[in-house]
């Protein structure tokens, strides 16, 4: 059978960034020296057009902080001849009107500012960074140039109870779509889960204001809420599933089946200056691993509700972490044995100091 | 709907991989049959619904098409896809 033909292609450009989000979701060993040699432009481009010719249409450029690449044009120009369609996640400090105009007159088609907070002084204290002034400057620069514009917010004990600011804000900026998405435990959020885990309560809340805000303002602002994982009793597809619709390509050009693949061991990764993107996708045997339903173990092997090709087994990397097998069931299961972890975690959540990222040391955890 | 357009950042585009035609939209795409990619083509912000309805029948030998491009267009309207260019 025919593997499924990727639609995302999620370009990690860089890992450099100049805010310190405790959950952000770039691996914690990034300030390693795997990591410290870039692709080249021309590899960038090249790799977006094998992409497209393996059925690519959604390109996301990420990071790290994507406006630390000074070719960011060329990339954009390279992706719309490419035939992508191109998103720049940003967090804002460096999107400049000269440098706006020239991605514009470059061909992206899209911009995602994230917020780490409405309230000012919140959101400094989050992203470890004077931001908050300077995020709103380029999500309004965003709208003169005719972009659509994202607004992410990740969201976490400390700002679940600003939800109905945020939606405001959003509104105001003129924001065609909101991502409320809450923090996921990968990346930076795993040392970080005690002071992140929000309350039942929170969230509740927080789901009813966004049921009240699509109620008053209708689809002129799509908002996008997804109920975290720990407050689930069933798994999500995660990536859509493995080797199913997306792949993630590293600033290295390591590619890999989700951002978060690189904490399981024993997967090894092909990179783009070594293989045609074509082969990476099909025949590598970090795609091969748990593509599928073949790889699955007990209870989903007889799932009783049939969920394998719905959910897919869940995420690989949180059955690694809270299991220590990465081919066990996601716990987050209700028919995993080992849920009890998921229910436990729930009740962990402590006022616990941020571990900030960093490239500067190894982080101690 | 006075004069229909595409929402600010929606792409018509033909994937030659899959061969379908779709309505990129951030981060998402829409799949469209053939007709629904004419007419939302036609959705620039200048036509009205009424010469959208009339440039589709011509096509089709003047069939009575206004209901069906009246409902795809509210079922876009409705997902945010599709929105008036009349202030």
């Amino acid at each position: 059978m025919p593997h499924p033909k990727p639609f995302t292609l999620i370009a990690e450009l860089s890992y450099r960034c100049p805010l310190h989000c405790p959950y952000c979701s770039n691996p914690v060993d990034i300030g390693g020296d795997k990591y410290r040699r870039e692709l080249e432009t021309e590899d960038w481009i090249r790799t977006f057009s094998e992409s497209r010719r393996l059925g690519v249409l959604q390109l996301a450029l990420t990071g790290g902080e994507t406006m630390l690449r000074r070719d960011l044009t060329e990339l954009c120009a390279g992706a719309r001849d490419a035939g992508l369609y191109s998103s720049l996640i940003t967090a804002g400090t460096l999107f400049t009107r000269e440098r706006a105009a020239a991605l514009k007159a470059g061909g992206l088609d899209h911009v995602q500012i994230s917020i780490q907070s409405p309230d000012p002084q919140e959101n400094d204290r989050i992203a470890g960074n004077r931001s908050f002034e300077k995020k709103i400057t380029a999500a309004r620069l965003v709208k003169e140039l005719d972009f659509p514009l994202t607004i992410n917010c990740v969201l976490h004990r400390h700002n679940l109870d600003r939800i109905e600011e945020l939606l405001d804000l959003a509104l105001e900026l003129g924001a065609q779509r909101l991502e409320l998405a809450n923090t996921q435990y990968y990346g930076w959020a795993v040392p970080n889960q005690e002071a992140l885990m929000p309350t039942w309560e929170q969230l509740q809340r927080g789901e009813e204001a966004v049921r009240r805000f699509r109620e008053r303002v209708g689809p002129k602002v799509d908002v996008l809420w997804v109920l975290p994982d720990f407050y689930e009793d069933l798994p999500k597809p995660c990536m859509g599933g493995w080797g199913r619709t997306a792949m993630v390509i590293a600033p290295n050009g390591d590619v890999l089946p989700c951002q978060a693949a690189s904490t399981i061991p024993g997967l090894e990764f092909a990179n783009v200056m070594e293989h045609p993107l074509e082969w990476i996708w099909n025949e590598s045997e970090a795609f091969a691993r748990f593509r599928g339903t073949d790889w699955m173990q007990e209870p989903c092997r007889s799932c009783p509700l049939g969920r394998q090709e719905e959910d897919w087994g869940g995420c690989r990397c949180q059955a690694l972490r809270l299991t220590g097998d990465a081919a066990a069931t996601d716990p987050v299961c209700r028919f995993s044995p080992h849920h009890d972890r998921v229910l436990s975690a729930r009740e962990s959540a402590q006022p616990s100091e941020f571990v900030y990222r960093t490239m500067k040391r190894p982080a101690r955890i | 709907m006075t004069r229909p357009r595409l929402v600010t950042g929606a792409r018509l585009r033909y994937d030659e991989v899959r061969e379908e035609h779709l309505l990129l939209v951030p981060e998402g795409a829409v799949r469209l049959n053939p007709t629904a990619a004419e007419v939302l083509e036609l959705c620039d912000g200048e036509r009205s619904l009424d010469d959208i309805v009339g440039v589709i029948a011509g096509r089709y030998d003047n069939a009575d098409v206004g209901g069906d491009v009246r409902e795809l267009l509210d079922a876009m309207t409705n997902r945010g896809l599709v929105v008036d260019a009349a202030p």
